[in-house]
Order: C-alpha cells, then structure tokens, then sequence
C-alpha cells in the first residue's frame, strides 16, 4: 500500500473512470429518489420537491405499517428456519471427510447460481394444485384407496381418506412465502456459517466432549459462542436480501402476502406515485445500513474480545 | 476382533457428524429440498407431454418450440448482448477499482470503498427504481435503434456488476508478491511497464473469474432490468417472468433448463479459475 | 522385572486405518501402569497422537480393544470416558473465564455449585495459579492458558490424564521449567500421565517409561536410560540422541557374544544376548568416544587413525568430525572441561579415535 502521491499518473487513470461512473450512473439515480422522497406529486408525471416529510408519514398509515410488519416477520421466520436448517448442515460438511467437503459445498452453492426466478418458478411447477407434489400424494391416495377396496374395506378407506382426493392449497398463501425464502436463501446461510465453523478449533469441541459435555451441549455452550460473529453474519446476509425480495412474494404470495419491495414496485410502476415509493425505498436501505452496522459493530467487538 | 461398521467403513469419531443419523437426515432432507424441484423442471422439459406432471415419454420438441418462439429468441439475445458488453466494461472499471484499493493509500478511502460496496449491499428493488426514476428524469430516449435501445439496462447491469469484478480482482491482487514488483523496476521497468509485463498477467486469473461472474450476473438480473427495460427491450428473464405468471408450461421448462445449463456452467468455470489461481500463489 | 502394579491402560492389539490404504497404528499392545508417568516419542506421523486420541475416544480403533481401568471402551464416546485431555492447543474456551473453564467438566457431571468453588479453587493452586479465576483467557501468557488446560483436566480426577505435546508451544526457557513442574506435579496429584511428544528430551528428562514408536509400531518399550544406553533397532539408536552407525556382518553368534566383522574397523567381538544374523548395526554414542594425538595403550578399546574433517564448537562442547583412514565418518563430542580458547583439534590434523569395547552398542534389528 502506497501513497497516492507516489505514482499520481496511475493513481489518477485508474480511479477516474470508475468513480466517474459509480457518481454519475449509481449515486445521482440514487440521490435522486432520495430527492423525490421529499417531494410532491404534480401532474401526472412532475415532482416537486418541496422538502415535506409527507412520505415518511405515510408509512405510519396502518395499512403501510402493517406491511412492513409482515415482511420484518416474513423475513425474520425465514432467516431463523434458514439458521436452524443451516447450522447443522454447515456442521456437517465442516467435519465431513475432507474428500466429500468440496463437493458438497458445491452442492449447497449450485442452486445459489441458478436463476433465482428459475428457483422460484420451480417451487411453483412443485407446489401449484396440479403440481408435483400434489400429482404424488393422489397417486399415493388412488394407491391406498385401491388396497382398502382390495381387502373389502373400501368403506373405511373413504372414512380415513375422505370422500375423494383434495389437492393442497400450498401456493398463493404466506407459508408459501416463507417457503420460497427459505428454498432461496438457504446458501446465504450455510455459507457464512460453514466459513466461521471451518476457522474454529476443533480442539475445542474435543475439550467440550473430553470434559464430559454431551454433544448438544457441546454446540449450546462452545460452537454457538464461539461462532457467534458467523452467526451474526449469516442472519444478516440472510436477512437484508429476504427483506427486500421482490420475486417471491411476488410469484409465490397471496393477494395479501405483499411485502415491502411490492408496495415499492406498485408505487413506480401502477400507482404512479414516485416520492411515495422513494421514501419507502429509502426506509428499505436504511434497516439494510443499520443491520449491516450492527454486524460491523459485532465483528469488531469479537476481534477486540478474543 | 475386526470392528467393521456400516458399509465396510471405518467406525466413526465422535465429530464424524455425517455418521450420525440426525444429522444425515437434515442434510438428506436439506439437498432433497434445494434440488427435487430443480431436477423435476429439469426433467419434465424432456416430457412428451402438454399436461406436464405425467411421464409421456422423452421428446426434444419443447426445446424445438423454444427456438421457434422469435418473441423468446429475441429476448435471449438481448440478454447475451446485453450481457457481453456489461461485462466487458465492467471487467475495465472493476480491475481500475481493484487497482486503486489494493495499492494506494488516500484520504477518505473507508467512505470510497463504502460507496464501491453499495451496488452489491442494497436491496435490488432499490437499485431497480432509482434506474427507473433516473433514465425517466434525464430524458433518456425510448425509441432508439436496437442495439442502441438496450443501453440503458446494460448502463444498469454494468453499475451493480463491476464492484463485484472488483472484489474478486482485488482477492487476487492480494496474492501478489510485491517483490516481483519490485524486481522488474530493479531490471528498469518503469511505472507502466510494470503493469503490463507484471501485474496485469498476475491478476488473469482474477479477471477472468471476474468476467464470468459479471456476465452471469447480468445475463441472471430481473429485478433491476424489470424496472429499465420497456415493451421494446425485454431480455429472457423478463419474458420468462412473463410467461410464467400465466402458467407452467414445458417451453419454460426448457427456457429455464437452457438458462440453468449456461449459468452453472459459467459459474463453475469463474469458481475453477479463482481456486486454480489462489493454488498457484 | 514383572511389573505388579495394576494396569490402569490396556492397549491390546490396537490398529488404525484412515481410509482403505493409511495404517496410522500397526497391531499395538501396550499396558500402562496406574500412577506412572508414560511418554509416546515419535517423530511425525509415526501414529503417538492418533493413539493418544484413541484413548480419549476422538478416533475409533479400527481393531483391538482398548480397556482403561478394566472397562472396554468400545463405543464409550469421549464424554464418558475417565480420562482427560491437556490439548496440543490447549483449546481453553476463549469465552469462559478461567473459573468457567475449570468448572466447565464438573458442572457436565452435574456437581453440586457450592463443591464446584473449592475444587477449582484447589485445581488452580495446583497449577500455581490461585486467584486467576476471574481473568479472561487473552489475558493470560501460553504457559498460563495451558495450566488452565491442566487444571480443567485434573480438577475432575480423572484415572489418566493425557497430553498432547504440553510443551511444544512454549519458549525454551520456559519449556526447561514446566518439565520439572509437571513431573513434580504428576508426582504429587498420583494420576497417571500419558504425553505424546517428539521432543526426546522432554520423553526421557520426565517419563518413567516411554515407547518409541515409528511407522504406527512401538519400536522399543523402556525406562529412559534403558533406552539411550541400550536402544535395541538402529531407528531408535538414530531418534535418540546422536550415534556414530556402522554397518557390520555376523560372523558368528551365541554364548552371550557376538562377533563381527565391520569394514574399515576389523573384527569386533561384542557382548550381545540374543539372536543376530546378516547384515546388523554397530554403533557408538559420540560422547563415549574421545581423541587423542597418539594411539591410545588400552586394549580394551576400539582405536581408529584418521583425518580431522571438522570442528564445532558449541560452548559447552566440541562436536569433532573425523574421517577415519578405513573410510567411515565419525563425530566425536568433547566436553569444555576448563576454560580454554584453543580449539582440540583443526582440520587436517591426524588423530586417533578411540572407545571402549563394551560402550559399542549392538543393533540387531
């Protein structure tokens, strides 16, 4: 690492054009709806930004408030299911043979790659009335049927399975979204928690277990503490992209599972209501700056305490 | 005397947690959940069949349809377009910022570097209406001539794809022994030469797998391009957005199958080089 | 020699693979005796520290039977086995304080708190650590945490406490120092020990007994000066100490004596109980051997004429290395008896170097 001064002509060619780049096509777009989140409606298309607070208002609209409620809660249920999927699956393939660890973090990441609008289309393909699993479980039914008839208790089988098949309403309903987060989000977990587990000590469990701590005790008194920074992190890596998800809710939900990137999206592209749907967007950054000040803040926290 | 266990292995340790059936289920059950609905689409788009949940028999014609579809082959090329001049931009300005954080030293660099991590921190629906309400409020023309008219979402693409260049490259930077550096000056390299005969070829690698994952990104984007792209400019995510909000059909399947290949193809490829890089050092 | 002490450590006929095609231990029967104090010595990868987690149930031997005080241990996992471990690491929970670390294995066994505060009060005096409770791991130096380590093993009296290297992270100083303390406190606390070392030093200065082990296999089994004074293989004459070998061919053997004939030396009559045959080993310990300008009168020696190659001089020694006129190579260490600043020899100098016959060691294996 160098000064700045030392090699001014190299130093100048390679910080302009990106910074030129990153002010102009990502700052200003930015600032701009920062702008517009101050603003008033005029007219069909025109703003006028009048410095009034209005918008930020409106969000204690019950309506709006609740929304945001239910995504918090959406999103939070899905990062605590993702971390109690995730943790002992990172587990696992940390003290996995070292021949089978490559792979099968290979196997947790290549979801993660493919198209998340492919993923969630999956789920759909799945889930839907006459989807896969649906098609399964009758098929499963038609075979249960078939067996109590064969032994002459086609009475009792209607008894137990009702009159005939009901598909699942599995789609279209918040658990859904829930779901579709979780099936999403799963790699953001597993990855930070793999990385801190794979840094610990396994001396550590050892000393756990050598002293006479059972295994579940163990991971409760020496893994969570220890890998508490990991933790953090993956809840929050977790977190801030199923907070802000726009596809799934969108794809997977109910008429009323929006969350708050659909509220944001239908204040741009159908409501026409621009300076609203700014200062949701920016409310939306700012609990994304604040979890990821608060991980800062942990992080540092450990470095300076172990 | 022999303490053979399951399946001729050795008897387990006590973190051998593979070995233990709790946990093998969760595992067990955590890859059925992440690919059976995956492996299923991948499946049925080889289904001879219109009602797309019975086995009919294997058949190419959806993917025969699929290239027959000119509203989605379109689209696919407006990806690839889009996709290949982002990437090419982007590998210039992510390798530029690398640079700049790697070597030098200068007031304020935490906020400038803050700002670089901002594209890939915020929530996409974000980055997606501030594009949307800036091309609007600049005035950007709307009935330019193709390729021309696909700018503005490469503009987008290329503003949240290279700092992600630029993390990867930068990772590689790391790795460079300042020393070679040091000799080629000490052979009478001055400041540029150093760059192009030294650590530029260091950084191949880095860029390389900066450019793959650039690509994948943009060719992947939904959020951001849904909210850039118009009637006239819809790239293959947006119309498989579309498609499949009316229904499940085996031409998405196959569309998807196609975009499931090339992505974790080109990932696959990205994550090899980086290993193979970071193994050389 | 029968040994009448009870057997606290059965290790019988114990094998380890990793794998289809790794042998970490090779067939190894040991039994260690209640309240000795045992060293596995080895280099790396000769299989001690994979034997020492056998017995603390972090691997599973692939065949034998592993029995402490008695009891088989198959399928007792390390919780519940009466034996604990001072780790190579130490692995002193960074999260706990000192206290915490020491009571973590009591309050595991479910002991009452009000019996807890004592014992780890007690432990830490044993470890001269009293009233460090309440510090925090990163306050305190390597040989502190790793008398914490040792304090959270001993506090809960286990049958056998087993070390991992203890002393491989610690300064020379300092390493010198806590030999001497852990002898004395294994003495003292009457637990049996069992360290892994590759430190032959560290093994023969504090163990009553230590198995030199290679390649997964215990080469040799004995008291420490049975095993610099008589090693039985060339391996552990090698590990042991620094050996001046030589190559030699039996002419006959028996009656408690074996004669060789070594090339650049002659023939060698030497006392040797046992079988020998072949191609065997000579040797003989560097500090044994001495040189002298002239040739030496005794008889009983072994005296060889050659060409001063070398000269170190290492303050409390001189390590001289000759080549004889036969050809071999030898070293020869004297010790500075009186203060001189001349060196015994220099290179190029004639000499003569000389030993007596019995000191010449026979290596069979």
């Amino acid at each position: 690492m160098e000064s700045w001064r030392k090699f001014k002509q190299v130093f100048w060619a390679v910080g302009i054009p990106p910074t030129f780049w990153l002010v102009l096509f990502f700052l200003v777009p930015l600032a701009l709806i920062w702008l517009f989140s101050f603003g008033e409606k005029q007219g069909v298309v025109g703003i006028d930004i009048t410095w009034t607070l209005d918008n930020y208002i409106r969000v204690f609209n019950p309506d709006i408030l609740k929304i945001f409620w239910k995504s918090l809660g959406v999103a939070g249920l899905a990062t605590i299911i993702c971390l109690f999927v995730g943790l002992p699956v990172a587990l696992g393939i940390v003290y996995a043979p070292n021949k089978y660890k490559g792979l099968l973090l290979l196997l947790i990441m290549l979801p993660f790659w493919t198209n998340l609008l492919i993923r969630t289309y999956a789920l759909i393909a799945v889930l839907r009335q006459r989807g896969f699993l649906n098609f399964t479980l009758e098929w499963f039914d038609q075979k249960m049927r078939f067996l109590f008839d064969l032994v002459g208790l086609g009475g009792l089988g209607a008894a137990v399975l009702g009159e005939q098949f009901q598909a699942l309403e599995l789609l279209y309903n918040d658990k859904a979204v829930i779901l579709g987060l979780v099936y999403v989000h799963l790699p953001f977990m597993i990855l930070p928690l793999y990385a801190a587990l794979e840094r610990l000590d396994r001396s550590y469990l050892e000393a756990s277990l050598d002293l006479g701590a059972g295994h579940l005790r163990t991971i409760w008194n020496v893994v969570v503490p220890l890998a508490l920074p990991g933790i953090v992190s993956g809840i929050i890596i977790t977190f801030i992209p199923a907070l802000g998800s726009f596809l799934t809710p969108d794809l997977l939900g109910g008429p009323d599972s929006a969350m708050i990137a659909n509220i944001i999206e239908r204040q741009f592209k159908s409501a026409n209501d621009w300076p609203f749907g700014s200062a949701l967007s920016f409310l939306l950054m700012y609990i994304t700056f604040g979890a990821l000040a608060l991980r800062a803040i942990m992080a540092r926290n450990s470095k300076d305490g172990i | 005397m022999a303490k053979k266990s399951l399946f001729g292995l050795e008897p387990a340790g006590p973190l051998d947690y593979l070995r233990k059936w709790p946990l093998l289920t969760i595992m067990a059950l955590t890859f059925i959940f992440l690919y059976v609905p995956l492996l299923t689409l991948m499946a049925f788009s080889f289904n001879d069949s219109r009602r797309n949940i019975v086995w009919n028999g294997f058949s190419l014609k959806y993917y025969a349809k699929l290239f027959q579809n000119d509203d989605l082959m379109i689209a696919f090329g407006n990806s690839l377009t889009i996709a290949f001049v982002s990437t090419i931009i982007s590998l210039i300005l992510g390798a530029m910022v690398a640079i700049l954080l790697w070597r030098f030293r200068f007031s304020f660099k935490p906020v400038y570097e803050g700002a670089m991590a901002l594209p890939i921190v915020i929530p996409e629906i974000c980055m997606g209406v501030a594009m949307l309400a800036f091309f609007a409020r600049i005035g950007w023309p709307n009935d330019l001539p193709w390729p021309l008219s696909l700018a503005n979402i490469t503009i987008a693409h290329i503003s949240f794809t290279f700092p992600f260049v630029a993390v990867i490259v930068r990772a590689r930077l790391a790795g460079f022994n300042m020393e070679e550096e040091e000799a080629a000056r000490d052979l009478g390299a001055g400041d540029w030469e150093v760059y192009r005969d030294v650590i530029i070829p260091h950084m191949k690698p880095g860029l390389v797998a900066g450019a793959l994952l650039a690509f994948t990104l943009s060719l992947d984007d939904f959020v951001i391009t849904f909210f850039t792209s118009g009637p006239e400019t819809v790239t293959f995510p947006v119309k498989v957005y579309s498609m499949v909000r009316f229904s499940v059909t085996p031409e998405v399947n196959a569309a998807s199958t196609v975009l499931i290949v090339i992505t974790v193809f080109l990932t696959a490829t990205a994550m090899w080089l980086q290993n193979k890089g970071a193994k050389k050092k | 020699m029968t040994d009448t002490r009870k057997t606290i450590i059965g290790i019988n006929g114990i094998t380890k693979r990793f794998g289809s095609d790794v042998i970490a231990v090779d067939n190894v029967s040991i039994d260690i005796k209640e309240g000795e104090f045992f060293a596995l010595l080895g280099p790396s990868g000769c299989g001690k520290t994979t034997l020492l987690r056998m017995i603390a149930g972090f691997e599973m031997p692939s065949e034998g039977q592993l029995l402490v005080d008695g009891q088989d241990m198959e399928g007792v996992s390390p919780n519940k086995r009466p034996v604990n471990m001072v780790f190579q690491s130490y692995a002193v929970f960074p999260h706990m304080s000192v206290a915490d670390n020491v009571a973590y294995g009591l309050k595991m066994e479910g002991v009452a708190s009000k019996e807890i505060a004592g014992r780890v009060e007690e432990a830490l005096g044993l470890v001269q650590l009293p009233g460090y409770g309440a510090r925090m791991p990163d306050q305190l130096s390597g040989g502190q945490r790793q008398r914490v380590a040792l304090a959270r093993a001993l506090v809960k009296r286990p049958k056998v406490v087993l070390l991992d290297e203890p002393l491989s992270a610690l300064d020379a100083k300092l390493r010198e120092a806590m030999q001497l303390e852990l002898r004395n406190l294994q003495a003292s606390v009457g637990i049996t020990f069992v360290m892994v070392t590759h430190d032959q030093d560290e093994a023969l200065s504090m163990a009553d007994r230590v198995a030199v082990m290679q390649s997964g296999c215990v080469r040799q089994l004995a008291a420490p000066r049975d095993l610099y004074e008589y090693p039985t293989s060339r391996f552990v004459a090698d590990f042991i100490g620094k050996m001046n070998l030589f190559q030699a061919q039996v002419k006959s053997c028996g009656g408690g004596e074996v004669s060789v004939s070594v090339e650049g030396i002659g023939d060698l009559r030497l006392p040797h109980e046992g079988e020998a045959s072949g191609e065997i080993g000579i040797a003989v310990r560097p500090e044994k051997t001495t040189v002298s300008p002239d040739k030496p009168t005794d008889t009983e020696c072994v005296a060889l004429e050659g060409t001063v190659l070398q000269v170190a001089y290492h303050g409390d020694e001189n390590h001289v290395h000759l080549k004889t006129d036969g050809g071999l190579t030898l070293s020869v260490t004297l010790p500075n008896h009186e203060r001189t600043l001349v060196a015994p020899a220099k290179p190029g100098d004639r000499r003569w170097i000389s030993w007596r016959q019995k000191d010449t060691l026979v290596l069979a294996d």
